[in-house]
């Protein structure tokens, strides 16, 4: 049975957190462990979600869980893996909540060691387009054009210059046995893509994007409309990469208007029409790529 | 019990496969890299069953160590100086985590300029990281400490992380007839590893978490009282390894011919071989010297240095490190020692053997003559003292 809102585990793993109002990497981290169950060993760098879930002496977790150094997400996640397994435990879940920052910079290295050795852990990537634990700075995923706080919008610079690296497809050049992304806009999807990711043996990765209205200037009530029109208007996309092949899980027959998408966001609010013209191109050029080379 | 002609580094991999870790995380860093290869080639051939993790890097290597220890793995691993200090980051996690760690340190110059050679730079500039810092002097020792290491770290009074150092190429290298314990006399000394301090599906637990202004101190006065905890548990451990495989070792610190000595060289690690002849050599001329051999630096012997040096007219350290701008950091902590027991005992410092530089039997000598001197300063052996090296 598919799991969805009315099948979904109504234990809570992560509650009495002091996360944001509207904070879409928290979403992403109780959806996940619910799908998950209590058998999951959770393993969370510096960041914001260990930030807000572990200060001692109120912690936030009901399983097992645990802080990692910032690069080392990936590789406390092979400990433990194998730490159980050496013990002759095998009836558990590894998981690592990771932010943007913490996987695709400072935590890729041991994210592609762990794939390379094809540990059996799942890797979730919560990604908010900045470093927003210290005060929203530019991570090589914040996207361009985004006003972040080390990549400021003025008269020289208009915020972010560069675009948002490919994580999805860097992990899928490993040969990983599951990658996906994900939006908080789309629960249902990410919640299947868990639920698929349990059932495989080795490394997976799943890559959601979770809005941070702090860092994105948006009301605390819009996370989930922009989450779910990141990925209307082509700027996200839902996909997976299983047996070596990439596959599209959601073909929007139309894209909603990119410029609503941005202009909402206090960090795009300083792009010229130009900007949004290049922000648009390069849309359909990664489009044009996805229906090219995705089933 | 069987004899082999074994380097330091094979002698303590055949220790730490007595001990039955049960994860091993492997990045390879000459002169530490013999060990790792030795203990994959155990669990090729099925004599050591342990999950081998060929980890991408160091930070990895004892991140990984950390996670095994966290759900309560005996894990071990290895490095060396670049290794150590790009892993600099996880040994304080490790040893607040109160993770009993066993790390091999094949001690080792630090860039710049590189240098493979040994001196022991790396390991003593991480003496504030919370670990258990041991030096071996010989392959036997290196072997025996290996063992005696996961029982020390693993104590509930100390669950505290232990680095057990080795001259690089002078101990790592070097071959040398070793006793290698059976198993069974290994299983009689080392209980499985039991902890409270971990996560597990019958009693979930959140680790490593944040302790704020509040709370930090008194973790913090913890993990000191830990290490601090692991001197009578050395010298338990120290005793059980005696009962069992009839070797002697004497604790935080060795003492050779002090109880008379006018003139006593404190030094740590191989260099004590060296020393202990030319302190032979002199007493055969009537040379009233002694030898204090330093086995542990943390948790530091305070009062077995006091308590062995106490009637000496003058004290000589010689170390491999410098802390630029000061002193050696050996040192730097004897002198606290003194202090502490009220010893006014004039002394001096040589910095030698860095970078592998041979140290010999005459510049031993000739610190205990330049001792009847009585003078205090960082001397730099085969260069001189401060400002002379222009």
């Amino acid at each position: 049975m598919a799991i969805n809102a009315q099948t979904l585990n109504e234990t809570e793993f992560f509650y009495g957190h002091k996360a944001c109002a509207g904070c879409g990497g928290s979403l992403a981290v109780r959806i996940a462990l619910k799908v998950l169950g209590e058998n999951t060993f959770a393993v969370l760098p510096a960041g914001c979600m260990s930030a807000v879930g572990f200060n001692f002496p109120q912690l936030c977790f009901s399983n097992n869980a645990i802080i990692s150094t910032f690069a080392g997400t990936a590789s406390m996640l092979t400990g433990i893996e194998a730490g159980l397994r050496a013990q002759g435990v095998t009836d558990f879940h590894a998981v690592g909540f990771a932010g943007d920052g913490g996987t695709a910079d400072i935590g890729l290295q041991a994210l592609s060691g762990a794939i390379d050795r094809n540990d059996d852990i799942l890797y979730i990537c919560y990604d908010n387009e900045a470093y927003m634990n210290t005060g929203i700075q530019k991570s090589s995923l914040t996207p361009f054009g985004a006003r972040t706080t080390t990549t400021p919008a003025g008269k020289n610079i208009r915020g972010n210059l560069r675009p948002k690296k490919n994580l999805f497809e860097i992990v899928a050049a490993h040969g990983i046995p599951y990658a996906a992304t994900a939006s908080v806009g789309y629960l249902n999807d990410f919640m299947r893509k868990i639920e698929k990711a349990k059932q495989i043996k080795g490394t997976k990765y799943i890559h959601i994007l979770a809005p941070c209205p702090t860092g994105w200037g948006i009301q605390t009530d819009e996370t989930i409309d922009v989450a779910k029109e990141v990925v209307d208007c082509g700027l996200w996309y839902l996909a997976e990469y299983e047996n070596g092949s990439f596959i599209l899980n959601h073909d929007p027959k139309e894209f909603t208007s990119i410029e609503k998408y941005l202009r909402k966001q206090s960090r795009f609010k300083h792009l010229t029409d130009k900007d949004i013209q290049t922000i648009q191109n390069s849309r359909d050029a990664k489009w044009e790529y996805i229906h090219r080379n995705f089933k | 019990m069987a004899k082999r002609f074994l380097s330091g580094n094979e002698a303590f991999a055949y220790g730490v496969r007595l001990a039955r870790p049960q994860v091993i995380s492997a990045y390879p860093i000459t002169p530490q890299t013999i060990v790792v290869e030795k203990l994959s080639e155990f669990v090729e051939d099925g004599s050591l069953k342990a999950e081998f993790i060929h980890v991408e890097s160091e930070h990895s290597a004892l991140s990984c160590a950390m996670g095994a220890a966290s759900v309560g793995a005996r894990a071990f691993t290895a490095t060396s100086s670049q290794g150590l200090l790009y892993m600099a980051e996880c040994l304080p996690y490790a040893a607040g985590g109160r993770f009993p760690i066993v790390m091999m340190n094949a001690n080792r110059s630090t860039a710049l300029p590189w240098n493979i050679y040994g001196d022991q730079r790396d390991s003593v500039s991480q003496l504030d990281s919370g670990w258990i810092q041991a030096y071996a002097e010989n392959a036997q020792e290196a072997l025996d400490i290996a063992l005696m290491s996961f029982y020390i770290a693993e104590h509930r009074k100390v669950s505290t992380p232990f680095m057990a150092n080795l001259d690089g190429f002078v101990l790592t290298h070097t071959y040398e007839v070793a006793d290698v314990p059976s198993q069974e006399q290994a299983d009689e000394f080392l209980p499985p590893l039991q902890t409270e301090n971990k996560m597990s599906l019958a009693a979930p637990k959140n680790l490593a978490f944040s302790a704020g202004p509040d709370s930090n101190t008194i973790f913090k006065y913890k993990e000191h009282l830990g290490i601090l905890n692991a001197k009578s548990i050395i010298q338990e451990a120290e005793i059980r390894f005696e009962q069992i495989f009839g070797r002697h070792y004497t604790g935080l610190t060795e003492s050779y011919q002090t109880e008379d000595a006018d003139y006593i060289l404190i030094t740590l690690g191989s260099i004590a071989g060296l020393v202990r002849e030319v302190v032979d050599q002199m007493r055969a001329g009537g040379k009233k010297v002694g030898l204090l051999r330093l086995r542990y630096l943390r948790p530091f012997p305070n009062e077995e240095i006091a308590a062995a040096v106490k009637n000496a007219k003058a004290l000589a350290v010689l170390e491999k490190d410098i802390s630029f701008g000061s002193e050696g950091t050996v040192y730097t902590n004897v002198n606290s020692a003194l202090q502490k027991a009220a010893l006014s005992i004039p002394n001096s410092n040589y910095i030698g053997g860095l970078g592998g530089k041979n140290i010999s039997a005459e510049e031993i000598e000739s610190i205990f003559y330049e001792l009847t001197k009585q003078r205090s300063t960082v001397q730099f052996l085969g260069i001189g003292g401060e400002g002379s090296g222009n």
